[in-house]
């Protein structure tokens, strides 16, 4: 019952947030440059890693792909398969799992450790809401780069799979037949679904990450305690949601 | 420039009373806060001293408006310390017992932050004010470094600058002199004393140390366990004839009766 009480707690809290974040919108074109800084510190600093990520998935499922459709004759359609995959699936829940270790982790041990040391109290004593100062800028950043990065990822990750087609000996398909077949079945539409997902996806990571800190209270110790239960929040919101927009969008 | 709202209203400068009726709190079964009725003069220095624990801190983020009482109000020039309109009226400024330095802004960007958000004036405005918070306490070598560079006794001193660039009507300090030396803890008592002669401020200070209170404070309270024991001025505290008064005052060092003894036997 008490953990019961204190999801609903959460969940309220950061539908408060999103409504309080809401209202300051106005103040957004005062807010830009954290929002760009957010950006810079939230997509541009991951994109090494969701490159490397991405680059070995696509391998992967190439990989995968092709020792199996190897056997039934298929392999032509490896392109298909890697293609939709990260487009519609692996590319948006990677890069947002991606997201949710290192940049939610780092936006709830920043607002927790503000809360703990009285920062966001002396906010509030200087009349300056936390909403507007802290949140808003990371939802905002997080519209901005969750796409960019999504796409980045699905790019990097058709080229790793185009690379293992080509050079693993079992599998030697051309790039130009890999990026055929890819071409063959993926439609703006699709991309844009993925893209969507994305979206959702990170804009609940930083409001999960951004609601817990806020909500820390106690020692440095709940400091950690608030990071763990942030992104082990925001990995179950993810796969739950993942289910749910799929039904909605397929 | 577009100024907020509460910040066009904010017609005077003058130091404002502050009425605490009646205040308790409790957390679960805890009660920290019991029946506490404070009257708080304009432009007074009033001390709340205490031991560790007896809710000195709570009772300022009460009129800080930190907190919800659990009973009673709390009143500044009348008006609900935790209404943001008030707080904004009245610039209220509360002095961290950490400093609550924003860790990841410089120090001139701490200061800055205040007027910026409220756009109550242009850049150069804020740059004079800011500069003018720092000369003030001989800090201008320290504008472009971060809170984790500088030292406990600076980290207060920019707390109170960054309140000072806010023109509050009324600060609230927190420990100022915790953790600090005696010629800081000092300073910072020069410190809160020119600051209620220069800027017209009503200056409440939380603080168990007695070479402050009875140096700087115009009236103290006297907090223990969460109750009001009294309300007097230096002078009548220095004679004070209560035992439990005059002994946190001038606590001895008894070794062959110590206290530690005497708390395990009454816990």
């Amino acid at each position: 019952m008490k953990q019961l009480n204190s999801i609903l707690e959460g969940i309220g809290s950061a539908v408060l947030m999103t409504v309080r974040s809401a209202t300051m919108l106005p103040a957004a074109p005062r807010i830009i440059r954290r929002v760009v800084e957010q950006a810079f510190i939230g997509g541009y600093t991951s994109l090494p890693i969701v490159s490397i990520l991405s680059f070995f998935i696509g391998g992967v499922l190439a990989l995968q792909a092709g020792s199996s459709m190897q056997d039934i004759g298929t392999k032509e359609l490896i392109g298909t398969l890697v293609g939709e995959s990260l487009v519609r699936e692996l590319g948006p829940v990677m890069v947002a799992i991606l997201v949710a270790g290192r940049v939610g982790s780092a936006i709830t041990a920043e607002l927790a450790s503000m809360k703990v040391y009285n920062e966001i109290d002396a906010l509030v004593t200087m009349n300056i809401p936390p909403e507007r100062f802290l949140v808003l800028p990371r939802l905002l950043a997080v519209l901005l780069f969750m796409p960019v990065l999504t796409l980045i990822g699905i790019v990097v990750g058709w080229m790793g799979g185009a690379v293992v087609c080509q050079y693993v000996s079992f599998i030697h398909l051309a790039p130009e037949q890999y990026f055929q077949s890819l071409r063959q079945y993926l439609t703006v539409q699709k991309m844009f679904d993925g893209l969507l997902k994305a979206e959702i996806f990170g804009f609940c990571v930083v409001l999960i990450a951004c609601t817990i800190g806020l909500r820390t209270s106690g020692g440095p110790r709940e400091i950690g305690n608030s990071v763990t239960r942030s992104v082990v929040t925001s990995l179950i919101s993810i796969l739950v949601l993942d289910y749910f927009i799929t039904r909605a969008l397929v | 420039m577009k100024k907020s709202a509460a910040a066009r209203e904010r017609h005077d400068r003058n130091p404002v009373p502050v009425e605490v009726a009646g205040l308790s709190k409790n957390y679960g079964a805890q009660t920290v806060l019991s029946d506490i009725s404070l009257s708080i003069k304009p432009n007074e220095i009033f001390v709340i001293m205490g031991p560790s624990g007896s809710g000195k801190s709570v009772l300022l983020r009460h009129i800080a408006g930190l907190e919800m009482p659990t009973a009673g109000t709390v009143r500044i020039a009348g008006l609900d310390p935790s209404n943001p309109e008030t707080r904004d009226r009245f610039a209220l400024a509360l002095v961290f017992q950490s400093g609550a330095l924003f860790n990841s802004l410089n120090v001139y960007d701490n200061l800055a932050l205040y007027p910026l958000e409220h756009r109550l004036c242009s850049k150069k405005q804020i740059h004079d004010r800011v500069m003018h918070a720092l000369q003030i306490l001989s800090l201008e070598g320290a504008a472009q470094k971060f809170p984790s560079e500088l030292s406990g006794g600076m980290k207060k001193r920019v707390s109170i600058a960054r309140a000072l660039v806010m023109e509050p009507q009324l600060i609230l300090y927190d420990e100022p002199t915790s953790e600090l030396d005696p010629v800081m803890s000092a300073t910072i008592g020069e410190i809160i004393a020119t600051l209620k002669q220069e800027f017209q401020v009503t200056s409440i200070v939380v603080s168990h140390d007695r070479d402050l209170t009875l140096t700087i404070a115009d009236r103290v309270a006297i907090l223990m366990q969460g109750k009001l024991l009294t309300v007097c001025t230096p002078a009548e505290l220095r004679a004070t004839k209560d035992p439990v008064i005059a002994d946190f005052l001038n606590p001895q060092i008894d070794l062959k009766n110590p206290r530690y003894k005497q708390l395990e036997v009454t816990t």
